[in-house]
């Protein structure tokens, strides 16, 4: 299929070539800005013939004539003074026209896309950020959110694991919710997605191919995200994707993409080898341990992890026919994952339509987007093969479990329940498929009011659909299906979402006058519903001919719930020195009761240009300083249930009814519900400060801002008898964020063919809980959260008033005189029992002096989220030669090493129970014999989880344009190493864990990629 | 400024446009397949359904089986269930059981040193409640007026008042668990509507008139036994229930009332809807729905009312060590309960009394690591199979076991009556009841009692209801539960056991719920 559509558009490329080529002249330069840059993507025009060039990384163009003549060019650059030259090519002539562009008076005079609409950066008011194409991460990227971590102030992006396809945690400024969703608004071309997860995909956003994205916008105060109301208190993420240009409609060029990644683990788990575990238990095992042990010596980690190859070919094709500039792209990427046979196919196709009608007063823009993804799942039960005894064999040599080596009772040779899985078997015994595909499509129509030019109306529609399904079976012979003959499941998901919305604008455009106006009216509706059918389907044994576990319902699954909002907003310059922005949505939420439905977002900020200050002119050093305040309220209502106001019963499922006289009887229940149920809102204040130097050479943003989130959604305990419930999701409490975003970006050479540009950016973030509860009460513990593995519903964090979030709640560990932590229950001399054994208060710090080890005890010591998180990216280029690296570092967070807590200790062998597992390496340093609940929750086990880490460097080089037969072609071919290494002090795998608890970790792998890029 | 007048006006009249009613109705959604408390109780069909579910909450967990869509939040689901919680607050405080698992709460329980926050005291506190809530709003959407609204005929108000009644039993016995475990509770009734508000605090005297009085209201009300299909509640339940309460009535209201103990229990035996099953064993067994002696079960099945809680966790709790679980009719060992050597000692006559079930290979009969299920007897009373040894439903291969609980049995009737009425001073019929129950277990009369005293009564309740749920009430009564007079290892926290405090007769309100409901008022001593 690849090969044939390559093969397809080299044709049509060669068709049109020969349409075009030799009849006329041609016309070819290079643009630069006053200082000499080139400039990148800076348009030349052919005045009333529609059609031009554009120019390359090096600011060259050529424009192909269809005959010879005389020309009016326009040379034409965002935040640049257009120029028109007139020049005259005789036939087959070529003729240089190299054009130098003066920046405008005002430099930043680029256009950005805000919420419902587009402005100049010059007028922006909040915080908001770009990030172009140019500035996105290299190397191997699944998927959009990896293109921009790390690269702005104020955004902390996390990717949550290793795994193929798999997604990231996304924070802006902190998360402003405790039950529900942190995660901001990502909008696609307009079209606000479902953030919710897919069925049979492991993130929602792996559904986007990065490769169509032309930039992000990230929109992070109140003062920019209230025009999304209550959905915009996490903040907004706009994404643009790449259009046609519609310069040159009978042009058409063809970008080839080809990246080719080996991805390899960059750190095992430490736990013991066969050799030292067969010493641990020979010198301090019981006889049962003993007894289980194997001879071999098998690292498991080895059997279940491998080195994996990953394709990802794209191609896109841009031009346009008349007036129908078009971009169609092709990708593919085909990602193995390092554990074995995780597997990750994506396939997307993007067709972006923007026709013109009506001298440009009718525009249209169309996206379509489809993707599909076929994913294979790997056994993520593989995941804990660091912990199977290291002394048994992979296989045994029996044809027992298909071969492979599993523990069994050695009375009855039936395998024991409660015994881990040989970990290959796990892989290979289980197949576990999905197929996903999401379509994501808008048509937006924009027109310019025949008599009112400066009105324009807007009507925008989309639709974000999805559909998940996938199957699972694991085989009858495998010891963990050895009970039910095997199993097999599958499920579907079908999800979507539609837009519609109608809004118009209102700009003076008389760049003359000293008074510009802005305004934007309307109206949007938007409706999500899930529909989930398989929720009746049984699981099935392998055979697929008995029930093994009855469905969970007798319903299918079906939600829905829509909202509908009005929003208005004004932005007003004065002599572009002054601005103010007002905006205000109404929203109105099916999630809610009738009274408590609609809600005001109101919000206003200003801005005042410095620099066109005519006192700050004489300072040429500052050729831009802005300083910027907003206000604003924002909701969010995400993470709410979708009827969680009525009073609702819902129907039990086959396997947990009542009988009565025999006969079995389907239960009815309602469900707990709040009445008053409505959305967090979050006021929030931002003041920022923009400042250019050297003609922008130098640029620097600096905001503060703090958050109060008010009628936080909590899950709490409600009075016992009151509810059909003990614990509910209603509006409790108050929650701030504050803090300080520093970016800079320094082009410290610009020379003609040496730029070295360094970007780098600085966040502290913290977050405080002010209340948790409807009845102030300065006892409570507060809200336990993060359970942790081991013992059964521990938890280590909590939400505590006067403390951030996930802060550790833990015991305080107390040390023996040779800086050894205690252990209650052990002997307080090894080789003297006589003397006695070490009590929970030896162990851990009687912090109320009550002679008790209780709850009372635990006590807050510091939280999981980074105080400070940094970004350093690094582009050098040089003549053809271009070195780019980014880096992120954390500091001030805390980890909670669960697999040093719950797999440290001497019983963590087990060997009660029939079988034996490893244990971490980290034993020898306490040598504790027991784990225990309030061991596992002592502070021992928190590590600081500082982290420097290098997500990529890359190394390119740009071949320019080559001559092939006929046709010349671009190529570009770049080296890059992903995840190159991470400093840090963690004696764990990997520091960079999302949420602060380690266990059984999918390792992030470092991959080396080869990128290929050609163009013609 | 004309143009931005012109502009505002147009924006005004698309707003106006589209916030039209029929825009805002798009707002008013329903779940599809869920159904409003409206229409639920409009189709009298229903109403055995939401009746069901207020006996499973007694059994299950959620709505999915085993688990899922739980009904109790902040607890491990399995460890939620109503049976299984009751379990852990009765019996492992005592001599009857020890359980090896270092789960929070457990260790607490076993040791006596437990707190406010001790998860399963809350687990039991809102599965309580939880069960009353439910109880409360059927009560209300099945009342007389309710019904005649809507137009339900005299047959169909006949059948539903029925099950109306059965909520009020199961609402009675929810809160004599309350009143048993906790003393003074919050009090809500079905005219507390659903929603924010705070329940009053009732004494446990007052609770006990309340519940005197409604269960002398219902008993009359329900279907005599024999009347009535297997798992509903029958006149002989309440009367049972009332029986219980005037046994303890001394430890609840300070005043004994054992001559009503005694005539409750006579009116149930004399009903003669009960006999005695003949092998003590069948009480436990996977079919155990067919004995004749069981007055109120909870039901169980092993594929249509699975749960980690109830029989389940009783069968694989109490098999570990060097015993094969196929052999008790499940797939797994949990290797968790075992008991302790002052109960063995229980048992002089040891084999020969058939209640006498210990495993011993591989176990010793002391206990000095809570955590090592080895250490202990281990004690499979409850076993997965039938009475003639097939297979149950799940065939094995499965912990879902078919046994329903027991929670009221004519043996209990019995003892409770022998104790009431030696406590009345009459030894004899004491002496009758408690040697029929030892004619079965021993299969004849050679191991009769010839005279009988109030610590016979205590230990043949031992002997004879064991893992019965009942073992920390009878030792409060009997004064022995706290104080130092009878010790068994872990009583306290040390291996040896000793004497704890007198305020531990009582479990501790949740701290959540003080602090939400400032009605509420902590038992001393926490």
């Amino acid at each position: 299929m690849k090969k044939a559509l390559r093969f397809l558009s080299l044709t049509t490329l060669l068709f049109i070539q020969t349409l075009v080529f030799g009849q006329g002249g041609k016309i070819q330069g290079t643009l630069s800005d006053s200082t000499g840059k080139p400039l990148y993507g800076a348009k030349v025009i052919l005045e009333g013939q529609n059609r031009g060039g554009q120019t390359d990384e090096s600011g060259k163009y050529v424009i192909d004539l269809l005959e010879a003549g005389e020309f009016t060019l326009i040379f034409r650059a965002t935040g640049y003074q257009e120029i028109k030259r007139t020049i005259t090519v005789g036939p087959g002539q070529t003729v240089t026209a190299d054009a130098s562009l003066k920046s405008l008076e005002i430099e930043l005079d680029e256009v950005v896309v805000i919420g419902y609409g587009t402005t100049r950066t010059s007028d922006l008011t909040g915080a908001a950020t770009v990030i172009n194409e140019k500035n996105f991460n290299q190397g191997s990227v699944s998927t959009p959110e990896q293109l921009i971590m790390g690269k702005t102030a104020g955004v902390r992006i996390n990717t949550n694991d290793g795994a193929p396809g798999s997604g990231s945690t996304i924070r802006l400024r902190g998360g402003t919710s405790i039950n529900a969703s942190n995660d901001p608004l990502i909008v696609v071309d307009g079209v606000p997605l479902d953030n919710g997860g897919i069925a049979g995909a492991a993130n929602p956003l792996s559904l986007i191919n990065p490769n169509d994205i032309a930039s992000f916008v990230i929109l992070k105060d109140a003062s920019a995200t209230a025009i999304y109301g209550s959905r915009g208190a996490n903040g907004v993420i706009l994404i643009t994707t790449k259009k046609g240009n519609g310069l040159n409609p009978e042009k058409l060029s063809v970008t080839l993409d080809s990246k080719h990644s080996l991805s390899t683990i960059a750190k095992y788990a430490d736990v013991l080898s066969g050799e030292e575990f067969r010493a641990l238990l020979t010198a301090n095992g019981t006889q049962d341990q003993i007894n289980l042990m194997g001879d071999a010596n098998t690292d498991w980690q080895r059997q279940v992890f491998r080195q994996a190859y990953t394709t990802d070919n794209n191609v896109s094709l841009t031009g346009g026919i008349k007036f129908l500039p078009y971009r169609l792209s092709f990708g593919n990427r085909h990602e193995n994952g390092l554990l074995k046979r995780d597997k990750f196919n994506r396939t997307s196709v993007s067709l972006n339509l923007t026709p013109t009608f009506l001298k440009n007063t009718l525009q249209f823009e169309v996206n379509q987007r489809y993707v599909q993804t076929n994913q294979t799942f790997a056994n993520r039960g593989a995941l804990g093969a660091a912990f199977f005894d290291p002394t048994q064999s992979v296989y045994s040599d029996t044809t027992l479990f298909n071969g492979y080596y599993e523990w069994i009772d050695t009375n009855t040779f039936l395998p024991e329940n409660l015994a881990p899985k040989n970990p290959l078997g796990l892989l290979n015994q289980r197949v576990d498929t999905s197929n996903v595909w999401r379509y994501i499509g808008n048509a937006k129509v924009t027109y310019k009011l025949p008599f009112f030019p400066q009105i324009k109306a807007v009507i925008n529609g989309g639709l974000d659909l999805s559909n998940g399904s996938g199957a699972y079976s694991e085989s009858k012979n495998s010891a963990g299906g050895f009970y039910t003959q095997g199993s097999y499941g599958q499920y579907s998901q079908r999800k979507g979402n539609k837009l519609l919305e109608a809004y118009l604008n209102f700009n003076n455009g008389d760049k003359e006058s000293k008074h510009l106006i802005d305004l934007t009216a309307g109206y949007s509706w938007q409706d999500w519903f899930t529909d989930r059918p398989t929720d009746t389907l049984p699981t099935l044994n392998e055979a697929q001919d008995s029930i093994i576990q009855a469905p969970g319902s007798i319903y299918p699954f079906y939600t829905d719930n829509a909202l509908l909002s009005f929003y208005g907003r004004g932005i007003y310059t004065y002599d572009n020195r002054f601005v103010l922005n007002v905006s205000l949505r109404r929203d109105g939420s099916s999630r809610f009761s009738p009274e408590t439905r609609w809600g005001m977002f109101p919000s206003v900020s200003g801005a005042w240009l410095l620099s066109n200050e005519s006192f700050m002119k004489p300072i040429t050093l500052i050729n831009m300083l802005k300083l910027r305040a907003g206000y604003g309220v924002t909701g969010q209502q995400d993470g709410i249930g979708d009827y969680s106001y009525i009073s609702n019963y819902y129907i039990g499922s086959t396997t947990a009814q009542y009988a009565f006289g025999g006969q079995f009887y389907s239960v009815m229940r309602p469900d707990g519900f709040d009445a008053n149920l409505k959305w967090e809102t979050t006021s929030s204040y931002n003041f920022g400060l923009d400042i250019g130097l050297m003609k922008d050479r130098f640029t620097a943003s600096i905001d503060v801002y703090r958050k109060e989130t008010r009628d936080l959604l909590a899950t709490v305990p409600v009075p016992a008898g009151t509810n059909f419930t003990n614990q509910i999701l209603t509006n409790v409490g108050n929650m701030r964020n504050e803090g300080i975003e520093i970016s800079t970006s320094f082009g410290i050479l610009a020379k003609k063919d040496m730029r070295l540009d360094v970007m780098a950016n600085a966040t502290y973030n913290r977050n405080t809980v002010l209340k948790l509860s409807q009845i102030v009460d300065s006892n409570s513990v507060g809200i336990q959260v993060g359970g942790i593995a081991g013992g059964l519903s521990n938890t280590i964090q909590v939400h505590q008033i006067g403390n951030p979030t996930f802060s550790y709640f833990v015991y305080e560990q107390q040390y023996d005189a040779n800086g050894n932590a205690i252990e209650s229950g052990s002997f307080i001399d090894p080789s003297n029992p006589g003397l006695g054994t070490y009590t929970d208060t030896d162990a851990f710090v009687d912090r109320n002096g009550d002679g008790v080890i209780n709850i009372d005890d635990r006590y807050i010591f510091e939280k999981a989220a980074p105080d400070w998180f940094l970004g350093l990216s690094l582009n050098f280029q040089y003549k053809k030669w271009s070195l780019g690296m980014s880096m992120r570092s954390e500091l001030g967070g805390y980890i909670y090493n669960n697999l040093h807590s719950n797999n440290g200790t001497l019983q963590g062998v087990n060997g009660t129970q029939g079988f034996l597992n490893n244990i971490s390496s980290l034993y020898y340093e306490e040598e504790f014999q027991y784990t225990n609940d309030r061991q596992l929750l002592s502070d021992h086990y928190l590590e600081r989880a500082d982290f420097l880490r290098m997500d990529y460097v890359s190394l390119a080089y740009r071949f320019g344009k080559l001559k092939f037969t006929k046709e010349k072609i671009g190529a570009n071919v770049a080296f890059v190493v992903s995840n190159v290494f991470v400093l840090t002090k963690y004696s764990g795998q990997d520091p960079e864990i999302s949420g602060g608890i380690d266990n059984n970790f999918y390792p992030r792998p470092r991959v080396f990629s080869l990128n290929l890029t050609f163009d013609f | 400024m004309k143009k931005v007048s012109q502009f505002l006006l147009l924006a005004l009249g698309v707003v106006v446009l589209f916030s039209t009613n029929s825009c805002k109705k798009q707002l008013n959604k329903t779940p599809k397949y869920g159904l409003n408390s409206e229409v639920v109780y409009s189709d009298p069909d229903n109403y055995i359904n939401v009746l069901a579910k207020l006996y499973s909450g007694l059994s299950m967990t959620g709505l999915q089986g085993p688990a899922g869509k739980g009904d109790i939040a902040g607890i491990d689901e399995g460890f939620s269930a109503y049976v299984r919680v009751l379990f852990n607050l009765q019996e492992l405080p005592t001599d009857e059981v020890v359980c090896g698992w270092n789960d929070p709460g457990i260790p607490e329980l076993n040791k006596m040193t437990w707190s406010p926050e001790t998860s399963f005291i809350k687990g039991m506190y809102y599965r309580i409640y939880y069960q009353i809530t439910l109880c409360n709003e059927f009560i209300r959407e099945s009342s007389d007026a309710k019904m005649t609204e809507r137009g339900f005929d005299a047959g169909t108000q006949e059948r539903i008042r029925m099950y109306r009644h059965e909520a009020r039993f199961l609402r009675a016995l929810s809160y004599y668990h309350a009143m048993d475990l906790f003393g003074n509770v919050p009090f809500v009734t079905e005219e507390d509507k659903v929603g924010a508000f705070q329940p009053e605090r009732i004494s446990r005297s007052d609770l006990f008139a309340y519940l005197e009085t409604e269960l002398k209201d219902i008993e009359g009300q329900l279907m005599a036994p024999g009347n009535i299909e297997y798992g509903h509640a029958s006149s002989a339940a309440a009367k049972f229930l009332l029986a219980k309460m005037y046994l303890n009535a001394e430890v609840y209201t300070g005043t004994n009332r054992y001559a009503d103990c005694a005539n409750y229990c006579q009116e149930i035996i004399n009903s003669n809807a009960f006999q005695l099953d003949d092998d003590y064993t069948d009480l436990f067994r996977a079919d155990n729905n067919t004995s004749p002696e069981i007055i109120f079960p909870v039901v169980y099945d092993g594929l249509y009312a699975q749960t980690w809680g109830g029989t389940t966790f009783m069968v694989c709790a109490s098999i570990g060590g060097s015993m094969v679980a196929a052999d008790y009719g499940v797939n797994g060992k949990w290797g968790g309960l075992r008991t302790t050597a002052p109960f063995v000692d229980k048992f002089p006559d040891s084999m020969l009394d058939y209640r006498w079930q210990f495993y011993r290979t591989g176990q010793s009969k002391e206990i000095t690591n809570l955590g090592s299920f080895t250490q202990g007897y281990a004690l499979p009373k409850y076993q997965n199979k039938t009475s003639t040894g097939s297979s149950a439903s799940n065939n094995g291969t499965s912990a879902f076991v078919d046994i329903d609980f027991p929670m009221f049995r004519l043996a209990d009737v019995f003892l409770m009556y022998a104790e009431a009425s030696f406590r009345n001073g009459d030894a004899g019929t004491a002496l009758n009841y408690v040697n029929t129950l030892r004619e079965r277990a021993y299969g004849g009369s050679t191991h009769n009692l010839g005279s009988i005293s109030l610590t016979d009564i205590l230990d043949e309740r031992a002997r004879e209801l064991h893992w019965e749920c009942t073992r920390r009430t009878d030792l409060i009564r009997f004064g022995l539960f706290t104080g130092g007079d009878y010790i068994w290892p872990f009583k306290g926290g040390t291996a040896a056991g000793g004497s704890v405090s007198n305020h531990l007769n009582l479990y501790p309100l949740p701290t959540a719920d003080l602090n939400l409901n400032p009605n509420l008022v902590q038992n001393p001593g926490y």
